[in-house]
C-alpha cells in the first residue's frame, strides 16, 4: 500500500486527527494575521526565547499589549511559557503547530500545472522516436 | 476537511503512452521538464533525485514501476524543513486514449500529522518540563 495518510489508523481516527491539525492550523494563522503577533513571534524565531519586557524593548509595541499577545499565542500553544532569570517568565516559540499548518500550505502552494504544462511541451518538441 | 489531503490532475496528451512513461521514468525525460538534472533507479524502493538551477534538490524513493501504466515515488512534503520525515505519495496512472494517452497524477498525504502535534503526550511533557524548570528555579532561589 502507498504510504498515503491512510495507513496510520481507522477512519473515526483520522476525522478527528483531521479537525485536530485543522484546529491547530487555524490557530497559527489567526496568530499571523496580527501584525504585532506576527512580530512577537518573528522575534522568537530569529533571537530564541525571551521576557514580555525584552520584547517590549526589542519591539515598537508596548509591554501591556506584548504581554496580553503572549497570553493569546501560550493559550493557543504557539509559544511556551517558561521560568527565566530573576523569576521572569521567558516565551519560548513552539514550533510543532507552525509545522502543521506549513502542511496545509504545502497543499495549496503545489503546483502540479506548471510541470504537465511542461511535460506536454517537451513532449511535442521532441522528434518522436 | 476543508484543506486537501490529496490532489488530482488528469491531462490529455497527444503522444502514445510509451513515450509519455519514458519522460516520467528516465533521468533524460525528467531532466527535460521537470528538474533540471536527475537520476533514477527504476525500481520499486529505488532511489531518484532531481536538482534545479537554483541549487534546490529533491531525493525521491520510488513505490511502483509498472510499465506502462503506473509510475509512483514518494518524496518530501513541500516547504517542510529538511530532514522532517514526511512524505508525499506521488503517482502517476498513463491510460491509452486513442493515439495519445490520458496522464492522472495524484499526490497524497499532505494532512499527515508530525508526531509531536498529536497533542497530549507531547503537550503533558513540555507542561512537565516548564514545572521541573520551575521547580529548579524555587530551589536555586532558595539556596
Amino acid at each position: 500500500m502507498p504510504p498515503d495518510a491512510g495507513a496510520t489508523g481507522a477512519p473515526a481516527a483520522q476525522a478527528t486527527d483531521g479537525a485536530v491539525a485543522e484546529a491547530i492550523a487555524e490557530q497559527v494563522f489567526v496568530a499571523l494575521a496580527d501584525p504585532s503577533r506576527r512580530a512577537i513571534l518573528a522575534e522568537l524565531a530569529a533571537a530564541g526565547a525571551a521576557t514580555a519586557t525584552d520584547l517590549a524593548a526589542r519591539l515598537p509595541i508596548t509591554r501591556q499589549a506584548i504581554a496580553k499577545h503572549l497570553a493569546l499565542l501560550a493559550e493557543a500553544g504557539l509559544v511556551t511559557a517558561e521560568p527565566g532569570e530573576r523569576r521572569r517568565v521567558r516565551y519560548r516559540l513552539r514550533s510543532a503547530p507552525m509545522r502543521v499548518a506549513q502542511q496545509f500550505l504545502a497543499a495549496l502552494a503545489r503546483d502540479w500545472d506548471g510541470p504537465l504544462a511542461a511535460l506536454q511541451n517537451h513532449l511535442d518538441r521532441e522528434p518522436s522516436h | 476537511m476543508v484543506f486537501p489531503d490529496r490532489i488530482e490532475r488528469t491531462v490529455e496528451i497527444a503522444h502514445p503512452p510509451s513515450r509519455v512513461w519514458a519522460a516520467l521514468t528516465t533521468a533524460e525525460g525528467l531532466a527535460a521538464w521537470f528538474g533540471h538534472e536527475a537520476t533514477i533507479d527504476l525500481r520499486p524502493g529505488g532511489a531518484a533525485w532531481m536538482r534545479w538551477t537554483d541549487g534546490s534538490k529533491v531525493h525521491m524513493t520510488v513505490e511502483r514501476a509498472e510499465e506502462p501504466t503506473v509510475f509512483a515515488f514518494t518524496w518530501p512534503v513541500y516547504g517542510l524543513p529538511d530532514g522532517d520525515p514526511r512524505r508525499t505519495y506521488v503517482e502517476f496512472t498513463l491510460e491509452a486514449a486513442g493515439p495519445g494517452t490520458r496522464l492522472t497524477v495524484v499526490e497524497s498525504g499532505f494532512a499527515q500529522l508530525p508526531e509531536d502535534a498529536h497533542g497530549k503526550a507531547y503537550d503533558g511533557n513540555v507542561q512537565g518540563w516548564a514545572r521541573e524548570l520551575a521547580e529548579l528555579v524555587d530551589y536555586l532561589d532558595a539556596a
